[in-house]
């Protein structure tokens, strides 16, 4: 029972930042319909930012300020420089994940250039050793963090998209693009500030895990396709669905880890999502776009 | 006479009695190319020959049926390893080879059952969770991967008294010639039409009268056929695989020499597996660089040239072809 209540937790904590990830994925696709495959490059990016800030002698907040920056700038960027052009261009969705593609080759190649290959230890205020127990699970305070950003990057996000007049405007652009242009609504605005949202929200997942595993250009790999698993598996046009779709993936890889086989993880992760889909091929949440021939 | 639908079949009307001329003078300068260049540049050579049959599969599955697969990887993996084991229990290089295409469109044909019910970004996660979950399969079982060591491969033994850099080179050409034959075949015949109907638009296809179960299930089968024999060929050239060489970014370099090439063409096929094995070799010095030329050949492609090198092929001959009037 203990040993249930630690792997949950675990798998929970992990699952808040797989949701951090997937929430942008699902911010980017239901907005743009475009896969960023690019999403886990810009928070490396990002998070490297943040090391040359902290390595240069600045403080922990301002390199998380800085890092945020650099992340929502590089999504807007790329979203006016490249992917509106495309899209106006009626670029199909092979077309666009190949676009994010490229993206991200180009920035890890660019990581690798300013930082190398060699994996560094980001400076984190938060230890992941310094621990406390609650009742019967040992909780570190890493992972009480990591949980604390979880939380507040999707209620913050949450917030942003249901409660105010700007969210509504997101909303009714990702609904239908068209209507909302005719009715006025300043839809490459909305949709620039949905990829600069949806890159820092990724960011933030960067910063924290950086602690837990190394630095290096390709550290945001695992934790992309996750979040990507996860979006997938809630729904790809729904944010509960991401947030959904990520605990569950964190617990069930946790307590896959834990009872039956550590070097299987990821591969029954990803059985789990398969099969899910297989019965719903739009994932727990999910509505699909209707098709129309 | 029928309607002209696309800009390729528009070009299509350049075609002339001088394209045979050409083809043959391109087999001849493939003959001759062993004698003439330095041994290192027969074997990226062949390493494009080999690299080709695999950007021929993938572009049949991404390109002509439109279904977008990121486990390639993972069929290169199972082609390379049941090469490797077939050709250790002593079958002779061609039946090695076709049993790895064979195990590798069996498991197209499994990772092509997901794809009736699942379309686009939910199709391109479960490749990819196959991808992933046969590299960790490999990873883990020593009985598969032939352990911390890998499989060493033994080489091919040359015939005809040429040296073994010239007859794999030769062999593998051969080998690229036919699959690009068939390849032309399948292309223009019905198979071919009811994969890129599938591509447009699937429900249209299906009341068309286009068994969609079966031909999605072909396309996996076949591109998948293609990887395999892709990475048996590899599997032969490097003599030694460990299963750490199939990870993700082999996924994504077929994919990008695919869209570099030109979707949906074979010559265009050709093109991108020498963009993704020159780039590396021309870029030796600024290795860190490689991924940056990948990644911008893309973009340029897709905002600029959406047929790729071989539409920058085709507009080229049509320049010549028109010329001094355009």
């Amino acid at each position: 029972m203990e040993k249930l209540l630690q792997y949950s937790f675990t798998g929970l904590s992990a699952g808040a930042l797989y949701a951090l990830v997937a929430l942008g994925i699902v911010l980017i696709y239901r907005s743009t319909r475009v896969l960023n495959f690019a999403h886990g490059d810009v928070a490396m990016l990002s998070t490297f930012a943040a090391f040359a800030l902290l390595s240069n002698g600045y403080g922990f907040p301002l390199a998380l300020a800085g890092s945020l920056v650099v992340g929502a700038a590089l999504g807007i960027s790329f979203y006016l420089s490249v992917l509106a052009r495309a899209q106006r261009e009626g670029a199909n969705l092979l077309g666009m994940v190949a676009l994010t593609l490229g993206l991200a080759l180009i920035l890890q190649g660019v990581a690798v250039y300013i930082w190398g290959a060699e994996p560094v230890s980001l400076p984190f205020p938060i230890s992941s050793t310094k621990t406390y127990r609650v009742g019967v699970v040992v909780v570190s305070q890493l992972a009480l963090a990591t949980m604390a950003a979880g939380i507040v990057g999707s209620l913050l996000l949450y917030l942003l998209v249901q409660k105010t007049r700007f969210g509504l405007a997101m909303r009714a652009t990702s609904e239908n693009l068209m209507a909302a242009q005719t009715l006025g609504i300043p839809t490459r605005l909305v949709l620039s500030v949905s990829w600069g949202v949806a890159s820092a929200l990724g960011v933030v997942a960067g910063i924290f895990l950086a602690p837990a595993l190394l630095l290096d250009p390709f550290f945001m790999l695992d934790p992309f396709l996750k979040g990507f698993a996860a979006a997938v598996l809630g729904g790809l046009n729904s944010l509960p669905g991401a947030v959904v779709g990520a605990l569950i993936l964190g617990v069930a890889e946790s307590l896959t880890g834990g009872y039956l086989t550590i070097q299987y993880k990821n591969t029954l992760a990803f059985i789990i999502i398969i099969v899910v889909l297989l019965v719903r091929p739009e994932g727990l949440l999910g509505k699909e776009f209707k098709e129309r021939v | 006479m029928d309607l002209v639908e696309s800009y390729a079949q528009d070009l299509g009307f350049a075609r002339k009695r001088i394209t045979r001329a050409l083809l043959a003078l391109l087999l001849m300068a493939l003959l001759a190319f062993p004698w003439v260049a330095p041994d290192y540049m027969v074997f990226i050579a062949t390493l494009v020959a080999l690299f080709s049959i695999g950007v021929i599969g993938q572009n049949l599955l991404i390109g002509y049926t439109g279904q977008i697969s990121f486990g390639q990887a993972g069929f290169l993996a199972i082609g390379a390893f049941s090469f490797g084991h077939l050709s250790i229990w002593g079958a002779p290089f061609l039946l090695a080879l076709a049993g790895a295409g064979l195990m590798a469109a069996l498991a197209g044909v499994i990772v092509g059952f997901p794809s009736l019910r699942l379309k686009g970004p939910y199709l391109s996660i479960a490749t990819l969770g196959f991808g992933v979950a046969v590299y960790q399969i490999f990873v883990n079982s020593e009985v598969l991967s032939g352990g911390r060591s890998g499989l060493a491969i033994a080489k091919l033994k040359p015939m005809f008294g040429l040296s073994s850099v010239r007859y794999e080179y030769f062999v593998y050409m051969l080998l690229l010639a036919g699959f690009t034959w068939v390849s032309y075949n399948i292309v223009s015949s019905f198979v071919g039409r009811a994969f890129v109907a599938i591509r447009d638009s699937d429900i249209a296809a299906e009341v068309n009268g286009v068994n969609l179960t079966r031909y999605k299930l072909l396309a996996f089968a076949l591109s998948s056929f293609y990887t395999g024999v892709h990475g048996a060929l590899y599997a032969q050239v490097l003599g030694h695989i460990e299963p750490q060489i199939f990870n993700i970014l082999e996924s994504i370099t077929l994919f990008a020499a695919v869209i570099v090439g030109g979707v949906a063409s074979i010559e265009g096929s050709i093109l991108g597996a020498a963009f993704v094995i020159l780039v590396p070799k021309v870029f030796a010095d600024f290795r860190e660089m490689v991924p940056v030329v990948y990644g911008l050949g893309i973009i340029i492609v897709l905002m600029f040239q959406p047929l790729g090198l071989y539409g920058l092929w085709l507009k080229t001959r049509l320049y010549f072809q028109l010329w001094p009037f355009r």
